[in-house]
């Protein structure tokens, strides 16, 4: 940020500041570096998921057999009448909840409250684990009980196996990831670590939360919604 | 802006964009719960998927906040997955076609659910 001042780039903001920011031999993102990384890092992490969703778009759209019900697949009973896809919801829910604890982090980062960015972060990671476990009783559910494989299932296209073990697991694979990245850095931002370099690094933490947060809301539509 | 201090904004707009993000999700289940089919259905879910996907990008990413240098360089390589998008359904409804006309694939064929499945043992 102290070379954005120095550079006297921010003068404009805007489409004109798309211009200054492109046109002159300088710096061009006015952000700390490991910042402009992460966002490049998600760019590609978009595409990665794009590769897959996209690979189900077409084989749901090429395959003859019908798509299996999703919505009663991961319906859940508590006691009464299975609940359509209550499982999918209770998750979508608390991954939401973890990425807003995540944004108050990240303020309280910025204002230098080491103590609530701290147990806020170990809040959005405990979430992140409920998430993976809920996620794991999913996976459980559908091999052991629906007998769900990755080259067929009983309901009908054996897409949807492959489907979604390939999505659900990449995505899994993403939070667990993430649980382990922000515990790392709230230890550091707990030890002090931070206190002299700054506190971008929970927001770039927060970044890479947010995003597998966004890639969740795509799943949830295109998978089990649609 | 962005400022000496990095990304700092009052605590009023996350809680709002977080109670937001819980009533647009409640509302895409709803459209399951509610059983809603056909166009609406489609209609309904891309609307609140990418209402959704924009708050969680423009305040919890702070994108709305970054220079334009930065968000363009964010979102314009995922947009031109949208021609591709649509390549891809356009061939695909060619291939499934195919595979009826040519393949002697079942156009009547109907998924079956876990309750057609083990239901009877359920019943126990």
């Amino acid at each position: 940020m102290s070379e954005a001042t120095a550079n006297d780039v921010a003068s404009h903001d805007g489409v004109a500041g798309l211009v200054d920011d492109w046109s002159a031999d300088k710096q061009t993102y006015h952000v700390p570096w490991g910042k402009a990384m992460m966002w490049i890092f998600l760019v590609s992490d978009t595409f990665i998921f794009s590769c897959f969703l996209i690979s189900y778009l077409n084989v749901r759209i090429t395959t003859t057999q019908p798509w299996p019900p999703q919505s009663e697949i991961f319906a859940l009973s508590f006691g009464g009448d299975p609940i359509p896809l209550i499982l999918i919801a209770i998750m979508t829910f608390v991954l939401i909840t973890s990425s807003g604890t995540m944004a108050l982090a990240v303020n309280m980062g910025y204002r230098k409250d080491k103590v609530k960015t701290f147990w806020l972060m170990c809040a959005t990671a405990a979430f992140g684990v409920m998430f993976v476990s809920m996620q794991a009783f999913e996976w459980t559910k559908l091999i052991v009980d629906e007998g769900v494989r990755p080259w067929g299932n009983p309901f009908g296209a054996p897409q949807f196996g492959s489907a979604f073990f390939m999505i659900t697991g990449f995505h899994g694979l993403h939070v667990s990831a993430g649980v382990i990245y922000l515990l790392w850095v709230a230890f550091r931002v707990k030890r002090g670590y931070y206190d002299n370099k700054g506190f971008e690094i929970v927001e770039i933490a927060g970044l890479y939360w947010h995003f597998v947060d966004l890639v969740w809301v795509f799943i949830f539509a295109f998978f089990y919604l649609l | 802006m962005s400022s000496e201090a990095g990304q700092q904004h009052p605590l009023g707009i996350y809680y709002k964009v977080w109670i937001l993000l819980f009533v647009l999700s409640g509302f895409s289940y709803a459209v399951d719960f509610f059983d809603v089919q056909g166009a609406m259905r489609w209609t309904l879910v891309i609307l609140f998927m990418l209402l959704k996907a924009g708050f969680i990008i423009s305040v919890f990413m702070h994108a709305m906040w970054e220079r334009m240098a930065l968000v363009f360089t964010i979102l314009g390589p995922p947009i031109v997955l949208l021609l591709f998008i649509g390549f891809l359904a356009v061939e695909g409804d060619y291939v499934q076609e195919n595979r009826f006309q040519y393949r002697g694939h079942d156009r009547d064929a109907v998924a079956l659910g876990p309750d057609d499945l083990h239901g009877e043992e359920e019943a126990h």
